[in-house]
């Protein structure tokens, strides 16, 4: 079987994603700094079987993050992000 | 590392031949991508080799496969530990590409339809280290292969390897592409095991 | 943030899925949708991960399930479905997740819609609202390619018996039971018409299985009147860059 869509959701980031937040963010809303669409990044298009985690816009496909663990550390890219908004509470 | 998981031992099979450090030897063709396979037209497909000013050569599809090519056979290393040994291509070489082309360019940029892009030094896409190709296995280069051509330069971590090959930029200094502005080497050597930034 | 956990039993779903029941004596808890990461590392540091939903409901008593699907050329799904055996053990990381969950203080009418594997974390989602009497009208849209590959029917059915009964319909993709009124199909506008909350009714909806089937429903959904804030996905897919 294989996916012929190619992607999966955030919520399958969730758990590299929890290596760097302390909070959940597959809840977070997010603008995307290219499109401007603002949505759950449990609703990004997760690219994850390459040498790192890349999320994308499910409107536009522009990355939204990056996210890649080195040896010793994890780089995070957020730039394709205009912002992205926490609710704990929610 | 944690536990040892009593009996597993993933998909891998038993290396034949030297293989460099970390890696283990696959008979599939894993396909691995940083986003949507992107759907590229024959009739617009495009290689092009620029200068960062000016274009120096471009080639359509038709006249990019009149070019003159080669099959090889060659091990694929992927950073993400996997290695492919014995991969048949075929493709046009670098060599042929750059043939009339002076420049004292260092570096080369190569960028794919997509926003895929990745970086190497001139030198190493030279004397037959490097080709775009079309064919895998004897067959037309999958899309998700990265067909209907790639960069393929098996001397290095396949992500240099780009799919989906559109430009090559020659440059004067190094600049990171997309994995190598992530974090992962700007050379990536399997042999040295120069995956991430900072490996020597 | 990994925790090494013993399996304690292990029951098989279907001919190819099994539910894997683990001890987390000092579990945090977890919501209903969550998923646990899980890591195999051979003698070699060769080391693999992959998601897998929580099929327990909360508060289980030191116990959590996970119910994994073999799939034809996996990697891990494969050892975890035929090799594990009780007393072995597994690292997890978890429970994780925060978008794709249902809180039992949710009173609105909830849709599930599972295609295939995606019913496990729906699954919790059915259980917690038993184990906590909860009021909450459901409704499960299950989607499998045949009779023999659904997971839990026999609970689906007593519960879908009960008082405050679950509506369950199944859709079958390939091949249907003897004297089913439908032929074999892909859920399309007629099934959701047929078989889910009317969007009047402003359910929060909750699709799960493979990306093409998630993408379909969730605009069959939107397309019917629900609100696309009020459709929660996740996406079921094979990882490890195999093909």
């Amino acid at each position: 079987m294989s996916s012929p869509s190619g992607y999966l959701d955030g919520n399958a980031a969730a758990g590299e994603l929890s290596k760097i937040f302390a909070i959940d963010v597959t809840a977070a809303q997010g603008e995307c700094g290219n499109c401007g669409a603002i949505r759950r990044f449990a609703e990004a298009h997760l690219y994850m079987d390459g040498p790192g985690v890349v999320a994308r816009c499910s409107v536009c496909e522009h990355v939204l993050l990056c996210l890649v663990s080195a040896r010793h550390s994890v780089f995070l890219d957020v730039r394709g992000l205009s912002w992205l908004k926490f609710d704990p509470a929610e | 590392m944690g536990i040892v998981s009593r009996g597993f031992s993933g998909r891998r099979t038993g290396a034949e031949g030297k293989l460099p450090p970390g890696q283990y030897v696959t008979t599939d063709f894993p396909v691995l991508s940083a986003g949507p396979t992107p759907a590229i037209s024959l009739d617009r497909w495009e290689f092009v080799i620029d200068d960062g000013a000016r274009v120096l050569r471009r080639w359509d599809w038709k006249s990019f496969r009149a070019l003159p090519s080669e099959t090889v056979t060659v091990d694929i290393h992927c950073v993400t530990r996997w290695s492919k040994l014995g991969t048949s291509w075929e493709g046009v070489s670098l060599d042929a590409l750059l043939a009339d082309v002076k420049t004292d360019a260092s570096h080369a940029f190569f960028r794919s339809y997509g926003d895929y892009s990745t970086n190497l030094p001139l030198k190493d896409v030279l004397n037959g280290q490097a080709w775009i190709a079309f064919r895998f296995d004897g067959k037309d280069l999958a899309p998700e292969h990265g067909g209907p051509s790639r960069l393929l330069v098996p001397h290095l971590y396949f992500w240099k390897s780009a799919k989906w090959v559109k430009r090559m930029t020659l440059m004067p200094q190094d600049k990171p592409g997309f994995w190598e502005s992530l974090g992962y080497h700007i050379y990536g050597d399997p042999w040295r095991e120069q995956r991430y930034s900072g490996d020597e | 943030m990994w925790r090494v956990r013993t399996v304690i039993a292990l029951h098989d779903e279907t001919a190819t899925a099994r539910t894997i029941t683990l001890e987390v004596p000092d579990w945090p808890g977890h919501v209903a949708g969550q998923h646990v990461d899980v890591r195999l590392t051979a003698a070699d540091g060769y080391s693999a991960v992959r998601s897998y939903s929580i099929a327990s409901a909360p508060g289980s008593d030191g116990r959590v399930q996970i119910t994994v699907e073999r799939l034809p050329d996996g990697e891990v799904s494969p050892y975890l479905t035929q090799e594990l055996a009780i007393g072995d053990r597994l690292e997890l990381r978890g429970p994780i997740g925060g978008w794709f969950v249902w809180r039992t203080q949710q009173a609105e009418p909830i849709q599930l819609v599972a295609g295939g594997s995606g019913i496990v974390p729906l699954m919790a989602m059915i259980r917690a609202r038993v184990s906590s009497g909860s009021m909450a009208p459901f409704r499960l849209l299950y989607s499998a390619r045949d009779p023999g590959v659904v997971f839990y029917r026999d609970e689906l059915r007593a519960l879908s018996d009960g008082e405050r009964s679950l509506m369950v319909t199944y859709a079958y993709t390939r091949v249907v039971p003897e004297d089913w009124p439908h032929p074999p199909g892909r859920i399309d506008a007629g099934l959701i018409a047929e078989a889910t909350w009317p969007a009047t009714l402003a359910p929060t909806c909750y699709v799960c299985g493979p990306t093409p089937f998630v993408e379909t429903v969730a605009d069959l959904l939107t397309a019917s009147g629900n609100d696309r804030d009020r459709i929660r996905t996740e996406r079921f897919g094979p990882t490890g860059g195999r093909k």
